[in-house]
């Protein structure tokens, strides 16, 4: 193994373990620096695999290189750096520590050819972010963190039962695309689909990410439900189902996010709107809809981190979260408030912004195979992300009524860190050929045509409208503290909450009678297995004597007969 | 002749070598001198180990009198391992012993101890190496005996009474071995192992030889400690000192199991066995029983030797498990378990051991907050807790990877679910250890320095090896599987 086939995600996963050691002066060197080099390795990459490890009868693939691999670890890396720019003032070593490790993983996951690696590195990711959560020190995220790494355990449970089951079923542990008959790919479909926030475990994402630092949650945004993305892309490419279960993230994400009221756990949300994008053009599955994810995911990732970035300086600067608490701060952030708007602009898919470049190819490629309901749905969606995303967002945090609040743009490097996203965004939106260049299939897609720039614009038109034709009713929101004894009692006024309700009740019920049922069982074993159980009290010699006759008995019945 | 010998020097050397310890002197010098039988020891077991991957299984005659009359040491790939890894792990824990012993036993015993410790490496070499079934007994008595004085010399006054029950029951179980051979030796007349191999299916179905067999069978599974014989073992490990915990976690059991799949597969023959009765049934349910009630309890102790002690009992339920699937698999993991287990368990003993000294116990108030006040230590626990709970790029994955193919293979799904689950057990327990010394403030505010440097290098030692031996398993599986091969090939 040459140094040029060195498994990039290593170096950040390595250097993490640096950090603590650094003193204050090298570290911004290395948090910057690490990503760079990263960078740099992943983009001299030639296609073909690396860093090929012989373990037990099968060969761990560290380095797998091809066009959607280096994609993908690609805006990993910029996102590294960024995110590592903004958290430059971040005072808990631990959390940069871990966001490094989780990066890290998350770059040997999409980097894995193989799915022992893959699992690896998918399990360092669950930790490692877990480690981010927890990194902020208080009861609420200790116990927010604990739930997160429950789900995650899970979903990793499954992952390696599948694996170890497709491995026995085919002989070979190459991850390459297979088909969702067999049980081991099921139940690997199933690991990888709990790590992109699909149903019906989609609320820990919601649950988690908003109780990370203000820095935390900006790295959170970009790496577990995209390499999740990558897995599905690589993996399940043209599976229907996903088409179903992509929609219903898309309008989860929508409906919960026009009732929130903290303005980063509305972020949280339309990721599961956003990643619902993805996983439909995954279920779609021809080359323009694979494009599409894939740049999608690329886009995604640059203004979701923007946007929690504009969040996470306005938590930064003020400490409050909640929209009700907020307003009014374009007059003393403006460079937050430009920022912020980009970022919204992109996701809602605003012309000459990136967004509007990649999820239109996600439309396009379900008007080409006549989809037309998903095609339509998608279209509705379009205006529903613009709704919660593109105006509810910024409009509450920076304009409304005014809070009184004036604290000052956040320090220069948080700024720069949202300069170079909103530059990225705005750029990818003029000059699309760069990334079309780097998708995997060759692109034959214009995004700038009269009708689908017209019919954007209607369609943001319209939905802006809207948004200000219900501001009262969207403000009725604002009055309630918005917690989950609220959504109780809202539960039947109005179906399309109610469904969410639903499905949030059972999961904190199922969260909450898995707790209660656990203590149940746990206090019933403790009884026998506790220090003072049955099963560990130390009057060895009489039992195992009674034992021993047992056993001696049994066999020479066993054998006699 | 030294190449031609090295099968007797093998045990020879430290059995001479304990009364030679007496007579030499106190302290440091018998240390010295006890560090170097060991590692003489162990130069010898890998010369054993490479002359038997390159030329295949030799015997060697004690005295020159042939086999079935004389004493044979019969060294092939199974009993190389066995010898390679005690006198590996061994060698390292003689690193760490030096300031444990001086931290836990009074200055006048030390000598009595490394001669008792001495005694107990040559039985358990003697027990690996021989094949004559009447000189296995010896030997076992040999390490038991000097065990049950090892243990008894824990500081905590509560080993006295565990090394008692071990005495008791450990007698109770030598004695069942004994009449076992002594059934066979009645019905066959002979007590070498290849030539019961050969007489017994002479002699057809004989009620002795079964009654022989049962009587080994149990005998040994108390020696192994397997479910429901185990309950001499959390008391005797938590008491025993930090090393002695460490080399009986990683030896005494398995030469146990050594020698339970010795006739079970090369005396009996397995085939034979399992065709006539239910036993590798009776194997796997207790196996199971063993794995999920170890790790049932290791979640809820409040001591953290004791916690590893019943993870060992989890373990050797793996162990079982892998044997009760009698195929190629299911073997070499077994086998490569009795390494691997060896491994990560003496990292965890050391470490424990290491803050038994520096903190004066090994409950989980004292290892609070110990993750910044002795990080190497620490550090080198969650490795080996890594591996305990199967994380790939350990070895404890290596082996769980073997036993769940294994069960696949035989198409026992539920026994596949059973150990997985279990490896979520074992995330519980080693979090356990975790977030009290990462996460929780220390008790009192008094300095505690990390341990001295031979304990955090012989503890670094078997976790680096850990992880070396999850990457790279040419050597461990080569031989482990070679090892299958030959019992399973030497049954029929």
């Amino acid at each position: 193994m040459t140094i040029s086939e060195f498994p990039p995600g290593l170096i950040l996963v390595l250097g993490a373990l640096l950090l603590p050691f650094a003193d204050n002066r090298i570290r911004p060197i290395l948090v910057l620096g690490l990503p760079l080099l990263t960078l740099a390795m992943v983009w001299r990459l030639p296609d073909g695999a690396f860093a090929v490890v012989p373990i037990l009868d099968y060969e761990l693939v560290l380095v797998r290189s091809d066009a959607l691999s280096r994609l993908f670890a690609i805006i990993f890396s910029i996102m590294t750096f960024a995110g590592g720019l903004f958290a430059l003032n971040q005072k808990r070593v631990m959390e940069l520590v871990a966001v490094f490790v989780y990066a890290g993983s998350a770059i040997g996951v999409v980097l894995s050819g193989d799915l022992l690696s893959l699992f690896f590195f998918w399990e360092a990711m669950a930790l490692a972010s877990t480690l981010v959560v927890l990194s902020v020190g208080s009861d609420l995220s200790y116990r927010v963190s604990m739930r997160y790494l429950l789900v995650h355990i899970f979903g990793g449970a499954l992952l390696l039962m599948g694996i170890v089951v497709h491995v026995f079923e085919t002989g070979s542990t190459t991850f390459a695309a297979m088909e969702p008959s067999s049980l081991g790919a099921i139940l690997i479909l199933a690991g990888f689909l709990v790590n992109a926030g699909a149903p019906p475990l989609s609320a820990w994402l919601s649950d988690a990410y908003p109780e990370a630092s203000y820095s935390g949650t900006v790295f959170l945004s970009a790496f577990t439900t995209k390499a999740a993305v990558y897995v599905l892309l690589r993996g399940f490419p043209g599976t229907e189902i996903l088409i179903f279960v992509g929609i219903f993230m898309i309008f989860y994400g929508i409906i919960y996010a026009l009732l929130e009221n903290d303005m980063r756990r509305i972020l949280a949300y339309s990721i599961v709107n956003q990643v619902g994008f993805m996983v439909t053009g995954i279920g779609i599955g021809t080359e323009m809809a694979m494009n599409g994810v894939a740049a999608h995911a690329f886009t995604h990732i640059i203004y979701k981190a923007l946007l929690l970035m504009s969040a996470g300086a306005v938590l930064y600067m003020t400490g409050k979260r909640k929209c009700t608490d907020l307003g009014g701060l374009f007059q003393s952030m403006p460079l937050t408030t430009i920022c912020g708007i980009v970022g919204a602009l992109s996701i809602s898919s605003f012309p000459l912004t990136s967004g509007f470049i990649s999820k239109s190819m996600i439309s396009q490629a379900a008007a080409d195979e006549a989809l037309i309901v998903v095609w339509f749905l998608l279209l509705a969606a379009s205006a529903g992300v613009f709704l919660h995303a593109g105006i509810k967002f910024p409009w509450f945090v920076f304009f409304q009524k005014d809070s009184g609040l004036r604290p000052p743009d956040p320090p220069w490097n948080m700024r720069l860190a949202m300069i170079l996203f909103a530059g990225l965004c705005i750029g990818l939106g003029i000059w699309p050929e760069f990334l079309y260049a780097m998708l995997p299939f060759p692109v034959d897609y214009v995004p700038y045509t009269v009708p689908h720039v017209v019919n954007m614009l209607q369609l943001l038109l319209f939905s802006g409208f809207a948004f200000f034709l219900l501001l009262p009713l969207m403000k009725r929101t604002l009055t309630i503290t918005l917690d989950f004894d609220w959504l109780g009692r809202r539960l039947g006024k109005n179906l399309a909450i109610g469904v969410g309700n639903a499905i949030d009740t059972a999961w904190r019920s199922l969260l909450s009678g898995l707790q209660g049922g656990i203590m149940n069982v746990l206090d019933h074993m403790y009884r026998s297995h506790g220090p003072r159980g049955v099963l560990s009290r130390a009057w060895p010699i009489g039992s195992t004597v009674m034992w021993i006759a047992v056993l001696l008995t049994v066999y020479l019945l066993v054998i006699y007969n | 002749m030294i190449s031609a010998n090295m099968a007797a020097l093998q045990v020879a050397v430290p059995l001479i070598g304990a009364p030679l310890c007496t007579l030499i002197g106190r302290g440091t010098r018998a240390w010295l001198f006890a560090t170097l039988v060991t590692w003489f020891a162990f130069a010898m077991s890998i010369g054993l180990l490479v002359e038997v991957m390159q030329n295949g299984a030799f015997s060697y005659y004690m005295g020159n009198w042939p086999a079935p009359w004389g004493i044979e040491y019969r060294v092939d790939h199974l009993s190389a391992f066995v010898l390679l890894f005690i006198t590996g792990i061994a060698s390292v824990v003689m690193l760490f012993a030096y300031n444990s012993v001086e931290n836990e036993i009074a200055a006048d015993k030390h000598r009595l101890f490394y001669t008792a410790y001495l005694l107990t490496l040559a039985g358990l070499l003697g027990m690996a190496i021989t094949g004559d079934a009447f000189n296995a007994f010896v030997f076992m008595e040999i390490s038991s005996l000097s065990g049950y004085v090892l243990i008894s010399l824990g500081r905590d006054r509560r080993a006295l009474f565990a090394s008692y029950q071990y005495l008791v029951l450990g007698t109770i179980g030598a004695t069942f071995f004994v009449i076992g051979i002594g059934l066979l030796y009645m019905a066959t007349g002979t007590l070498n192992l290849a030539d019961l191999a050969t007489r017994l299916p002479r002699l057809g179905e004989n009620f002795v030889v079964f009654a022989g067999f049962v009587f080994l069978m149990v005998g040994l599974s108390l020696k192994v400690a397997l479910f429901p014989l185990h309950l001499w073992l959390p008391n005797a490990y938590t008491y025993a000192p930090s090393m002695v915990s460490a080399l009986l976690a990683a030896s005494a059991t398995k030469v146990g199991v050594y020698l339970f799949l010795r006739f079970l597969f090369d005396v009996f023959g397995i085939r034979f066995i399992i065709d006539t009765w239910p036993l590798a049934e009776i194997f796997m349910a207790l196996a199971i029983i063993a794995a999920v009630m170890g790790s049932l309890v290791a979640i809820t102790q409040i001591n953290v030797k004791r916690l590893l002690a019943y993870s060992s009992i989890a373990q050797i339920g793996y162990i079982v498990l892998g044997i009760s699937f009698v195929n190629l698999t299911g073997l070499t993991g077994a086998v490569v378990h009795l390494f691997n287990h060896a491994l990560m368990k003496g990292v965890m003993f050391l470490a424990i051991g290491s803050v038994l000294m520096r903190v004066g116990g090994t409950r989980f108030v004292h290892i609070r907050g110990l993750g910044k006040r002795m990080p190497m230590t620490m550090a080198a626990f969650v490795i080996a807790g890594l591996s305990m709970i199967g994380v790939p790029g350990t070895v404890g994955f290596v082996s769980k990877w073997y036993l769940v193919l294994a069960a696949i293979e035989r198409g026992l799904w539920p026994v596949a679910i059973i150990v997985m689950a279990t490896s979520l057990m074992a995330v519980v327990y080693v979090w356990r250890v975790v977030e009290a010394a990462y996460f929780a403030e220390p008790e009192a505010n008094h300095e505690i320095a990390e341990a001295p440097w031979p304990m955090v290098t012989a503890t670094w030692i078997l976790a680096i090896a850990c992880i070396l031996f999850g990457l790279t398993t040419d050597l461990t599986i080569g031989v482990a599987q070679s090892a299958a091969v030959m019992l399973l090939g030497g049954g029929q």
